[in-house]
């Protein structure tokens, strides 16, 4: 059980940092001073993280920051990185056009 | 750790329950509680679903709430959460193909009309000066001018955090096993991880969940799941903001703010599906069918790369509409739940709903139609 009131109260309030503005997904340009903010607005999930800044979201799927952004939610979160658990990956494992994921064949209606 | 007793209970942190706690808050009831089972607040439907804000389409019973929603909240809803919930109000197109589609859309504009709800059945060429990237199979569509869409991880998340600026205290990794009174009352919300937490009123809006929970204390409400799917194509450039579905339902969706198209469909095949709930496992057949039905309608669309799919459950309700009510045989207790497949775009009016209803104040609009006790025996 996490108690988010008093989780963030452990944590202290948000302290602007001197790399804030480092862009660290480059897919859809979220800085590492946005994600520092979300968890302190009470965003502690990678899931609830990417949700509210669609961070990992784009076209690489987080392939290239996922391991950034788990660092500064653990640090913000004054965790370890291993205690923070990974998003769920989904299908397709690279983007796919839709007419080609459209190709099963499916035919119960002809 | 804060204290474990509260006013309200809430247990359930997707939307409804979201909302609802923002709304008792605002109203100056922040003693308030929200207990979610998984780590993450909105794990449920509120962050796997369509987006759509639709009146249309709605059962007479819920579409007086879903206007309210519509007209009075949410307009203003980014500027008062301080989260811009992305919400376009620029209507609906159901789009059909055949005569008998047609006459379906008929049906469901007069129905809507004769409920107050401004939809109309529109010709080809209307259609195609509404949204010109259609197919010219298209022969007609229901036009609802006041439907939307928004951002469904964005809203449940923004009530989130409001909510917890103003005090209320929400604990995740927090599943609830079972409720009970106390001298007739209830009262104790308890944990699978054992903790036991106390309050005067309990909400239960745990989606499909919910039933087990109420079971607990000798209520059951009717409720059966159903696997939804959803799919996100790359950003394309901008093409239009209207929301689309069709009158065959095969598929719905919109393109979003920064620019992916999200769309729900379906393989036909989902009520044999019989997976454990916690599993949340896409089929191919769903996106592979979902993709023929969107190019369908959308041919332009054919070489959009998809980057993701999801599903989720939905809690469908016996008769098609929630149950929003107290509990006669279960004082403190107020259930939520049964939103079918459609409660995000009404959430807003049911988290204030809520709130009132836990105050004692009369509702925004008269929902004693969503009585849990309406469930009669047919024979
Ligand atoms: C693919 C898909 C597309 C959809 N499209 C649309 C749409 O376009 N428009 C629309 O209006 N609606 C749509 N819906 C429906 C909509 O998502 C739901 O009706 C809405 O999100 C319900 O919100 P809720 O807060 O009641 O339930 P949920 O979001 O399901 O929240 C319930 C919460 O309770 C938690 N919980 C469960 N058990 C327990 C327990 N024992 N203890 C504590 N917590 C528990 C869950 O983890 C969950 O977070 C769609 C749904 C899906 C799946």
């Amino acid at each position: 059980m996490i108690d988010i009131q008093e989780k963030l109260k452990e944590i202290g309030p948000y302290v602007e940092a001197a790399d804030d503005d480092v862009l660290v997904c480059r897919c859809e340009e979220v800085t590492k001073g946005e994600i520092r903010q979300a968890v302190h607005a009470g965003m502690f999930t990678m899931e609830e993280i990417r949700r509210y800044l669609r961070s990992g979201m784009g076209l690489c799927q987080g392939q290239t920051c996922g391991k950034l952004v788990k660092g500064i939610v653990a640090r913000e979160l004054k965790v370890s990185p291993l205690e923070i658990e990974p998003a769920t990956s989904r299908a397709p494992m690279r983007p796919t056009e839709m007419r080609i994921m459209a190709q099963d064949g499916g035919g119960a209606n002809e | 750790m804060s204290k474990m007793t509260a006013d309200v209970i809430i247990i359930g942190g997707g939307v409804n329950g979201c909302a609802t706690a923002y709304y008792l808050a605002k109203q100056g009831i922040t003693d308030v509680i929200v207990l979610e089972a998984n780590k993450s607040v909105g794990h449920g439907g509120s962050s796997r679903n369509g987006g759509g804000v639709r009146q249309s389409g709605r059962d007479m019973r819920e579409l007086p709430y879903a206007m309210y929603a519509v007209n009075n909240m949410w307009p203003t809803l980014s500027e008062e959460l301080g989260v811009d919930v992305e919400y376009y109000q620029r209507g609906n197109l159901r789009l059909g193909k055949t005569d008998a589609h047609i006459a379906k859309l008929e049906g469901m504009a007069s129905k809507s009309r004769e409920l107050g709800l401004n939809m109309n059945v529109v010709d080809a060429k209307t259609v195609k000066e509404i949204c010109p990237y259609l197919s010219d199979e298209v022969i007609g569509a229901s036009w609802c001018p006041t439907d939307g869409h928004a951002n469904p991880m964005l809203t449940t998340l923004a009530y989130y955090k409001r909510a917890l600026e103003m005090g209320v205290r929400f604990f995740t990794d927090a599943k609830v096993k079972k409720l009970e009174k106390v001298k007739g009352k209830l009262r104790k919300v308890i944990l699978e991880s054992g903790e036991v937490f106390e309050g005067e009123t309990i909400i239960v809006a745990a989606g499909y969940e919910s039933r087990y929970i109420a079971r607990t204390v000798g209520v059951d409400v009717p409720l059966f799941k159903y696997f939804e799917e959803a799919l996100v194509t790359e950003m394309q450039p901008h093409m239009f903001d209207i929301m689309l579905g069709t009158a065959d339902a095969d598929f719905y969706g919109h393109q979003a703010q920064h620019g992916s198209f999200v769309f729900g469909s379906d393989s036909g095949l989902e009520d044999g599906i019989d997976m454990d709930i916690d599993e949340l496992k896409t089929s191919s057949l769903t996106v592979s069918a979902g993709c023929r039905a969107i190019m369908g309608y959308i041919p332009l669309l054919a070489n959009a790369k998809i980057v993701r799919t999801w599903g989720g459950w939905i809690d469908m309700c016996h008769d098609g509409v929630p149950v929003i009510s107290k509990v006669d045989e279960v004082p403190g207790m107020i259930l939520a739940c049964g939103f079918t497949g459609h409660g995000f775009g009404t959430a807003p009016a049911v988290g204030l709903m809520l709130s009132q209803m836990v105050m004692g104040k009369e509702t925004v609009v008269d929902i004693s139609a969503l009585s849990y006790d309406r469930f009669k025996s047919v024979r």
